[in-house]
């Protein structure tokens, strides 16, 4: 990470190393990364938004159906109780998926990032 | 520690004494821990991220102990045993936080910074005003989390331990924490949490199964005598199901809203944040995380058992007259005044550790943000200095916090300041760093504007709700995130687009490479 401020380098300079950094994201195994974790992130997250709000919505507007006997407990314990298995199998699925994007990721790492390529401010 | 010692004496003479006792046993060892960091530790990365060697599972400890406060241990067990499935909606909430906290924000953040949030925002966009409105929304929300803690600590003390007052417990605590991160750093206060954590899962695993047993381990049981709880309010009885939704919340609006603080506030806590700086790379930064996530959910299941099971075990009215004692008194009991004392010792742990994860949240802000970034334009003017810096601020944030928290006394409601600090994570902090990752068309104006309004509009509306007005308020809801953080992400989204800004622009190829892959992110120290 650079600490210096981005004002003290010449917008010339600025531009150059902007060229060199747009090459590298430009590489197909960068796209490919980002659109792997595109894929998984966004679905992720628009999952698990869903599924928690879902919860909200029914204890806040649907009093009746929150009450109904399932087992020992009801509807809304049980809906709250699955939102901490939600949120584990979530993460564990995409602990999976991330060593996927740890092996593209080094790929691009280690064949391509000459340090002499990658500006060092 | 010399402000112990004198408490001791006046302390109860029967009942304190156990309590006293490993209290005593958990401020030794923390001591001890902290001096051997201090003499371990030397330099910028070791005091402000503990030279970015702790573990994964260490981490996942360390963020489990820096995130379940007292508010969540003695807070949430008395709202269950108060307002029985409401109060549960917290516990929820607390734990699917993290998955934003894993999916988009620890990697990115890890493998741009270096010690603050901030640290994220001035990667492309100007140093000066974003990480003086970053830290001082990060010194805004560190200080009133650390209010409520304090206070809560003080009343706490006082009912545990009779004899010895307020204040005397707020500055037993908040000397504590001082110590922990004057001398410390964050070595220290990360040993301090994972202790911590450690403490508070034991507690609250044999308190579960005291319950439990209470019932013949019978979950039918236990669940049928939780539906249906005789409740003796003014002389009439009643029965209440305690699993019905809507003993606290009358309007599903606010739980929305208290729903969107929680699961967004959460990744954009400070104390929290900074704490993915410790590890060496955003993989074990990744590791914690699901470390974490295993042991705050398991903590927060368990509240069903010690919540629920005060509610149906404990006399409704000792319950109703002071709620947050419900989990200590539980646990008397159960299973008499030794386990009471152990609890209430756990509940201490859980205070400092929290205390101090907000101590250093704050200085290494102002220190490396403010201080060394917006006076000194990033350089040190003598080594070392930033430690230093570091060292006073956390010195004069917990005597501010000590002086605030024995100024507002032990009667003031603090649950506000905790709603507080969410929401203003949640609304200032949590926008800027994701525009500032993913859109390249994000500015420092942009920046300054969200963190602003976010700020601002949180502060506000918390003031003209019915927290701060009562029945006369103009805001209907008691959590503001539901306004506040569609504000805070449209003041960012208009002054971005107001405004052009190229050198942001140019350096967003290079962010985003680094943010993905981890090139060039700060390195553990060498051993």
């Amino acid at each position: 990470m650079s600490d210096k401020d981005s004002e003290s380098i010449s917008d010339a300079e600025l531009d150059r190393q902007a060229e060199v950094w747009e090459k590298i994201a430009h590489r197909p195994e960068f796209e490919k990364l980002l659109t792997a974790k595109a894929r998984f992130i966004v679905p992720a997250c628009v999952f698990f938004l869903v599924y928690y709000f879902a919860l909200v919505v029914l204890v806040g507007w649907f009093p009746e159906l929150s009450k109904k006997r399932i087992g020992p407990a009801n509807l809304a314990y049980w809906f709250a109780f699955s939102q901490f298995f939600m949120a584990w199998i979530v993460a564990w699925i995409y602990v999976r998926a991330a060593g996927r994007f740890d092996r593209l990721s080094d790929e691009l790492l280690g064949e391509h990032a000459q340090p002499s390529e990658t500006p060092e401010k | 520690m010399t402000f112990f010692f004198p408490f001791l004496a006046e302390a109860a003479p029967e009942k304190g004494h156990a309590a006293l006792f490993m209290f005593l046993l958990f401020v030794g060892a923390t001591l001890v821990i902290t001096w051997w960091s201090a003499r371990k530790s030397s330099g910028a990365s070791a005091y402000f991220a503990a030279g970015r060697r702790i573990t994964g599972w260490q981490n996942g400890l360390a963020v489990a102990g820096d995130y379940m406060s007292a508010a969540s241990f003695l807070g949430i067990a008395g709202m269950i045993a108060t307002s029985g499935y409401d109060g549960f909606m917290y516990s929820v909430g607390f734990l699917v936080a993290y998955l934003t906290v894993l999916l988009v924000v620890a990697e990115p953040l890890r493998n741009l910074g270096k010690y603050t949030m901030a640290d994220v925002l001035a990667y492309r966009l100007k140093e000066r005003p974003v990480r003086a409105m970053a830290s001082l929304s990060t010194l805004l929300v560190s200080v009133f989390y650390m209010i409520a803690q304090m206070v809560g600590a003080g009343v706490l003390v006082k009912e545990l331990l009779p004899g010895v007052g307020f204040n005397t417990a707020v500055v037993g605590v908040g000397a504590l924490m001082i110590v922990y991160v004057v001398f410390g750093g964050m070595l220290a206060t990360t040993w301090v949490q994972i202790i911590k954590a450690v403490l508070l899962m034991s507690g609250s695993l044999f308190l579960s199964v005291l319950v439990m047993k209470e019932f013949g381990f019978s979950f039918s049981n236990f669940f049928e005598s939780i539906s249906a709880i005789t409740v003796n309010k003014d002389g009439v009885e009643s029965t209440v199901d305690f699993l019905t939704p809507g003993m606290k919340f009358k309007d599903p609006l606010d739980q929305i809203s208290l729903g969107l603080a929680l699961v967004l506030g959460t990744a954009g806590l400070p104390h929290i944040l900074i704490r993915f700086y410790t590890v060496p790379d955003a993989k074990t930064a990744r590791v914690s995380v699901i470390w974490a996530m295993i042991i705050i959910g398991l903590f927060y299941i368990m509240t069903t058992f010690f919540g629920f099971g005060a509610a149906a075990l404990l006399d409704g009215d000792l319950v109703r007259s002071n709620p947050n004692m419900s989990a200590p008194l539980l646990a008397k009991a159960l299973a008499g005044d030794l386990f009471f004392a152990f609890i209430s010792a756990v509940a201490f742990a859980t205070i400092l550790a929290v205390v101090a994860g907000l101590t250093i949240s704050a200085s290494t802000s102002f220190a490396h943000d403010f201080f060394t970034n917006v006076i000194h334009h990033g350089k040190e003017h003598r080594p070392g200095e930033e430690v230093k810096v570091a060292r006073i601020t956390a010195f004069v944030v917990g005597a501010a916090s000590i002086t605030i928290a024995i100024l507002l006394g032990p009667n003031i409601n603090v649950a506000f300041l905790v709603g507080l600090a969410f929401a203003v994570a949640a609304s200032a902090n949590l926008p800027v760093i994701l525009m500032s990752v993913f859109w390249k068309r994000f500015t420092t104006q942009g920046a300054v504007w969200g963190l602003g309004i976010g700020l601002v509009s949180s502060i506000v509306l918390i003031l003209i709700g019915p927290t701060g007005m009562g029945e006369k308020a103009i805001f209907p809801l008691q959590n503001p995130g539901i306004a506040s953080i569609p504000m805070g992400l449209l003041a960012a989204w208009v002054a971005s687009l107001m405004t052009r800004e190229h050198s942001a622009e140019a350096r967003f190829a290079e962010m985003k490479v680094r943010a993905h892959t981890g090139h060039g992110a700060e390195q553990a120290e060498p051993h």
